[in-house]
């Protein structure tokens, strides 16, 4: 899904700088808070495992394929603001060291994968999370959910810069980028739940996001 | 508490390095989603222009002057991996060191 340059137009690419750099802009000072001792090691192991694993394309249909994307996971590992500097790390190294995805373009890579498969999804994560048992089948469950999600939400937003940008009309980009992602979704979706639960068995103490979005708030009360 | 989470880290690491180091070679070639949207639709020669960033020095993932296809993919992953956690690592640090500093003043 890494858009590379001349794909999308200079004023949308700008308005993708803008929101970027903001969403980052208030990670950082968020980070700079209220980050933990244990996260600054595991800030770095996220973005090296996710790098690591967007190298590894799996086919999903008639010579297409898909790679995972890991915003969900680093979320509900780190937090949503966390999972935007994890994925803003590893769309900037891919960019500038091995030319996947424009410098152009950085601005909406890291909007579509980022924050709204960072923040956005993660909201929808946390949602589906106070409706279903708190059990750790559900846990994993809705984070599978919310991991499709992120995969064809981030899609959806790419055809839409695409056709903003007059590169392709929205009636074919949308339902053309939204279908393959919908197939790509169901990757993320199981290679996200069998990391979490590799994860929960082994240290759940730094799931961030265990054992529920309740826990992240009293938390959170008891920092201030 | 220390320790355990070195030990973490070292075991995730050497699990995303297998990944890019071991896995990835075999990884499908198969035009991602993105690719496969532009070819089918008649714009992918729109992103065939030159890149703005001209100084990548491992365009592809292939790692340059290494003539075995698997072996360039391999290096080319593990220096990569290697490079994210460099920086999300340096990054965290930095933030995390900054915060400690103003605490103690």
């Amino acid at each position: 899904m890494h858009i590379p340059d001349g794909f999308v137009s200079g004023p949308v690419n700008a308005a993708g700088y803008l929101v970027s750099a903001g969403v980052v802009g208030l990670a950082l000072a968020k980070a700079n808070k209220s980050l933990e001792d244990h996260q600054v090691p595991l800030l770095g192991v996220t973005a090296a495992f996710v790098f690591a694993a967007q190298m590894v394309n799996f086919p999903v249909a008639a010579g297409t394929s898909g790679h995972f994307l890991g915003a969900l996971l680093a979320a509900v590992l780190l937090g949503p603001l966390n999972a935007c500097l994890v994925m803003a790390i590893v769309l900037t190294v891919q960019c500038l060291l091995f030319a996947d995805g424009g410098l152009t373009a950085l601005g909406v890579n890291v909007f579509n994968m980022g924050i709204i498969g960072g923040v956005l999804a993660y909201m929808l994560f946390a949602a589906f999370r106070r409706l279903v048992p708190k059990t750790t089948w559900w846990f994993l469950f809705s984070a599978g959910v919310a991991a499709w999600f992120s995969v064809v939400a981030g899609s959806v937003a790419c055809a839409v810069e695409l056709a903003f940008s007059g590169t392709v009309p929205m009636r074919i980009a949308l339902p053309a980028m939204a279908g393959v992602h919908a197939l790509i979704g169901v990757g993320e979706a199981m290679i996200t739940a069998v990391t979490l639960s590799a994860v929960l068995a082994s240290r759940p103490d730094l799931v961030q996001a265990w054992p529920g979005p309740a826990a992240v708030t009293v938390h959170a009360e008891a920092e201030v | 508490m220390k320790r355990r989470m070195t030990w973490f880290a070292l075991g995730s690491m050497a699990a995303a390095i297998a990944l890019a180091g071991l896995i990835s070679p075999f990884a499908s070639t198969f035009p991602d989603g993105l690719e496969r949207v532009a070819a089918a639709k008649g714009f992918i020669e729109k992103g065939e222009g030159d890149p703005a960033w001209k100084w990548m020095p491992i365009p592809d993932y292939a790692l340059p002057g290494i003539k075995n296809g698997s072996l360039a993919a391999a290096s080319a992953g593990i220096i990569g991996t290697l490079a994210a956690f460099v920086c999300g690592y340096g990054l965290a640090r930095v933030l995390k060191r900054k915060r400690t500093h103003r605490l103690e003043e």
